[in-house]
């Protein structure tokens, strides 16, 4: 998954080298798997989508400290969650509270 | 021979009857399914007896999570056309089970909660010891070997939160 988190980063780069416009909205992909979330995008910007994928084999959450954004995820699912607020998201399973994380929501510049 | 010392010595209860040598495949098969089934037999009991909301989700996370782990291990040994092997540890593991079912089922509201959790702790710490140190080492299937060590993640975050929940319940 850290695979298609490049590809999508490259995706965006090449977006933005060819037009000095904002990029628009990305999806990074985030993958639960072995029981911890794995790697989260160091920061993303207002608009962009959160894609959970539990490759697990037991139920999960992505459930915002904040309750801001709550995703069930049974096993093998696949679901999104877009941004659109600025902040810093710390998140947790609401079923396995060791697994944690944190997201990073940046303004969209100009 | 301490290999096998370890396994009975880890679980506290298969002490008369040890297995001769390190556990095959078949057997360690045997063992953490056994291990899920007592652990989810305890969830269930808590679902029956406990009216604290923590500990309810708690057990039911133990049953739900222990059950997908089970179905998993007996999808792998049906693909694998292994037939685990019952072996005294399981049995151990199965009696001690049993044991504490009955003694846990005289105790009622914040005793039973009390009881429950710290048996809990006690039983994935022990667990979580055989799995990292007998269980993981001698199973020779890299896919079972595999899933024993997504069990013990498993366990050791179940063995977290049930710390967590002993220093809270009431």
């Amino acid at each position: 998954m850290t695979a298609s988190i490049a590809w999508i980063g490259r995706l965006a780069a090449a977006a933005l080298a060819v037009a000095p416009v904002p990029a628009s909205a990305a999806i990074y992909t985030v993958t639960l798997a072995q029981m911890r979330f794995g790697a989260t995008p160091k920061s993303i910007r207002v608009g962009d989508t959160i894609e959970w994928i539990n490759d697990d084999i037991f139920l999960h959450s992505a459930t915002a400290t904040d309750a801001s954004f709550d995703v069930e995820l049974k096993p093998k699912a696949r679901l999104w969650t877009t941004f659109h607020k600025a902040g810093t998201y710390p998140f947790a399973c609401r079923y396995h509270p060791g697994m944690k994380g944190t997201l990073v929501v940046t303004p969209r510049g100009r | 021979m301490f290999k096998t010392l370890a396994i009975a010595a880890a679980f506290s209860v298969a002490a008369s009857a040890a297995l001769a040598q390190a556990p095959n495949d078949a057997q360690i098969a045997h063992i953490a399914y056994t291990a899920g089934v007592v652990d989810v037999a305890a969830g269930k009991q808590a679902l029956e007896k406990s009216k604290d909301k923590a500990v309810r989700d708690f057990a039911q996370e133990m049953v739900r999570d222990h059950t997908a782990v089970n179905d998993q291990a007996l999808a792998l040994v049906k693909k694998l056309g292994v037939t685990p092997q019952d072996n005294p540890t399981s049995q151990g593991l199965a009696k001690g089970g049993a044991d504490k079912l009955k003694e846990l089922g005289a105790l009622s509201g914040a005793a039973f909660d009390k009881a429950y959790v710290a048996n809990e702790v006690a039983y994935h710490k022990t667990v979580n010891g055989a799995l990292s140190g007998t269980l993981i080492p001698n199973a020779k299937n890299a896919e079972l070997k595999s899933l024993l060590q997504t069990g013990l993640k498993l366990f050791k975050e179940h063995q977290a939160h049930a710390e967590h929940l002993a220093m809270t319940v009431k």
